[in-house]
């Protein structure tokens, strides 16, 4: 398959690897908030050709995995209670919140609908003009654009029953995070496709304020080790930058249309995350011209209470302080069929990858 | 005779008895049908007999590649084959909703008489029941099926012959009937060329069994796809599976499809592929008669049986990284992006 099976050649991977223990003289921590890095790494078995002395953490970058299990109680009780049908993303079905998931609401006569795009969940409001429909707008820089152009164009089109309940998030505020949290890090894979839609001006107090190397990555196992070498060789000579690896998708400006889409729709918001807290400026929400279509502000939902602790350490896998291994619930009682906490729901959760790849020898 | 299924076609009167002579008996036309008993009387021979069943329900009824009616039929056929049987006969039950156009059956009709004569099988016995609208989708198939087994092949299906150092083959690419019938059901991608390569391999399957002296092991790749087999096959032998990913043939179109969508290939479900496990000595002639058959002209040998991982399948990654190969968990959904 072109464009694939180019940055999967046996041969590249072997020079790359050469290269990386030739010069990896140090020891690295390096960690990607990307959940498309966490699972390629898992998928091609890195961590076993890796040397010992570089070590990759998973953050914050599951879009599913930080979304607050509050976000999940409110999406619930509007499946449930107000006559609605719900779209959202396959990853979110399955994430336990305080009482059911998504899944377990289809099971109650729920309507539920699995889409793939925003512009689903537009089509199945124009075709259901007599049912509310809500799309859970979830993820960073990445899909919020698709979510801004849906509200535009159900604006347009005058579909008035479509609304968002918006948990998309920004990315920088919570990598921030994780260094004012004192997590050890040499440097930062960065997201790819986030940064197709924000160039990488986004990055640019990592190498400066925080003396973190920052190599943005594309998802091939070529190019998650090129990143790799290109950040040893930063954390090496001391000059940290932000660089671009995923050359091929990403422009130094980003998409500015896209960037045009955001700004219009949505404005920055204080926004809870999953194992972190509340990040200042870290959200995004619908701006006033568009209020109309957010379901924060057509439905009244109550908040439940948040959870009770199950010994769940989510929030210390998303901020690189452990391995899912060191969760007592990993791989017991807490697996992709019967999850416990949201980093083993989604495909691009740390322990989802973890337990799907273990590795091997 | 009415366009649509009314429920007096299941009523057992008249208006079954024309549907039963002028559909089933029209197409399914044999002997044993004609003899129009409760149960069909077949021969036997001295061998023992593998028996097994399987219901079809799919969405939709009409996929590139196949439909309900050819899939009842190559299904049932190739779980008799891959326990080392010769398949004679089938029956086939239909459960019909109430308005299910009488073309559309016809069509399936059809479709399951043609597999069978393919595959050589007859189908001696059937039954039809029909359902109020909304009490079923369309059309739910059962076929039952009989086949002998040679005394030389009765332990085949038990996974006990399979030994250390074994060669694994599969009979070409993975992932084509469940990435077809999604994209059907979806039209994620309107111009593909997805297409569900169910078909009946009892043909091939008879020529291994008949030409070579080693193989070990049998089984189709449905559901699960080729790692919830594997898995399978390393439980129920206490032996694990070397697997080498580049070896494993996927096609272009089973692999766009999946790197879009973010599912494993190896997860995806077939319907005209089985692994085959056979002694090293055999390789060449394995490979040989597979690529020489119409349904294994991109056969692989992916990998080994070693006794060092015991029910564990290990995956020599492309790239030439190592990781265990998980079974598939879950229902699966596409990922967010």
């Amino acid at each position: 398959m072109k464009y694939i099976n180019e940055y999967r050649q046996k041969h590249l991977v072997e020079t790359l690897l050469t290269n990386i223990k030739a010069e990896a003289t140090g020891d690295y921590h390096f960690m990607e908030v990307c959940g498309s890095h966490t699972h390629a790494i898992r998928r091609f078995g890195l961590p076993s050709l890796l040397p010992e002395n570089i070590r990759l953490l998973s953050g914050p970058g599951c879009p599913v995995c930080v979304t607050d299990q509050n976000y999940i109680n409110r999406a619930v009780e509007l499946a449930l209670n107000n006559d609605t049908i719900i779209a959202t993303y396959g990853d979110l079905l399955h994430v336990p919140g305080n009482d059911k998931s998504l899944n377990d609401c289809r099971e109650e006569d729920a309507d539920v609908r699995v889409v793939y795009s925003s512009l689903d969940a537009l089509a199945i409001a124009s075709q259901n003009p007599e049912k509310s429909v809500v799309f859970l707008a979830i993820g960073f820089e990445t899909t919020a654009p698709a979510t801004a152009i849906a509200i535009q164009k159900a604006d347009s089109q005058n579909i008035n029953n479509l609304f968002f309940l918006s948990a998309h998030k920004i990315m920088p505020p919570a990598m921030k995070a994780v260094i004012d949290d004192g997590v050890t890090l040499n440097g930062y894979i960065c997201p790819g496709h986030v940064s197709t839609i924000t160039g990488k001006s986004i990055y640019e107090d990592f190498p400066e304020k925080y003396k973190v190397a920052t190599v943005i990555s594309g998802f091939e196992p070529t190019d998650i080790l090129q990143s790799i070498l290109m950040l040893i060789r930063q954390v090496n000579s001391g000059d940290f930058k932000t660089e671009i690896q995923y050359k091929r998708a990403v422009k130094p400006e980003g998409n500015v249309r896209a960037q045009q889409v955001m700004d219009e729709v949505f404005e920055i918001k204080v926004d809870r995350w999953r194992g972190f807290g509340t990040i200042p400026a870290s959200g995004l929400k619908l701006n006033n011209r568009y209020s109309e279509y957010d379901a924060d502000k057509k439905f009244s939902i109550p908040i439940p209470e948040p959870e009770e602790d199950n010994g769940c350490i989510c929030g210390e896998i998303l901020k690189g302080r452990k391995e899912p291994e060191e969760c007592r619930l990993f791989a017991t009682v807490c697996t992709p069929r019967n999850p416990k906490g949201a980093c083993m729901v989604s495909a691009e959760g740390s322990c989802n990858a973890h337990f799907k790849y273990r590795n091997y020898g | 005779m009415a366009n649509k299924i009314e429920i007096g076609h299941g009523s057992g009167g008249l208006m079954t008895q024309e549907l039963i002579q002028e559909l089933f008996m029209k197409y399914f036309d044999n002997q044993w049908l004609k003899a129009e008993g409760d149960s069909a009387i077949v021969d036997s021979t001295h061998q023992k007999i593998a028996f097994t069943t399987d219901s079809y329900v799919i969405n939709p009824l009409f996929f590139p590649g196949g439909d309900l009616g050819k899939l009842a039929v190559c299904g049932t056929v190739n779980d008799l084959a891959v326990t080392g049987a010769r398949p004679s006969y089938l029956t086939a039950g239909f459960i019909i909703e109430e308005g299910l156009s009488l073309e559309t059956l016809e069509n399936i009709v059809k479709s399951m008489k043609a597999e069978a004569d393919k595959a050589g099988v007859h189908i001696v016995a059937g039954d039809t029941k029909v359902v109020e609208k909304g009490q079923a989708d369309r059309l739910f198939i059962n076929t039952s099926g009989m086949g002998f087994v040679d005394e030389l092949h009765k332990n085949l299906a038990n996974g006990k012959l399979i030994t250390e150092g074994d060669r694994v083959w599969v009979n070409g690419t993975l992932g084509d009937h469940e990435a077809a019938i999604m994209n059907a059901r979806e039209a994620y991608f309107e111009n593909s060329r997805l297409e569900s390569d169910c078909a009946s391999l009892n043909g091939l399957i008879r020529e291994l069994l008949d030409r070579c002296n080693t193989i070990r092991f049998i089984r189709d790749i449905t559901r699960g796809g080729l790692a919830g087999i594997l898995h399978e096959v390393a439980g129920m032998s206490s032996l694990g599976f070397e697997i080498n990913e580049d070896k494993i043939p996927i096609s272009e179109g089973v692999q766009a499809f999946c790197e879009s969508l973010g599912y494993e290939p190896l997860h995806m479900a077939c319907e005209g592929k089985c692994i085959v496990i056979a002694d090293e000595s055999e390789a060449e002639r394995v490979a040989s008669i597979m690529k020489n058959h119409e349904f294994g002209k991109n056969a692989a040998q992916i990998g080994q049986i070693t006794k060092e991982h015991p029910g564990d399948v290990v995956l020599d990654t492309m790239i030439g990284g190592r990781r265990l190969l998980e079974p598939p968990r879950a229902a699966k959904v596409p990922r967010i992006c």
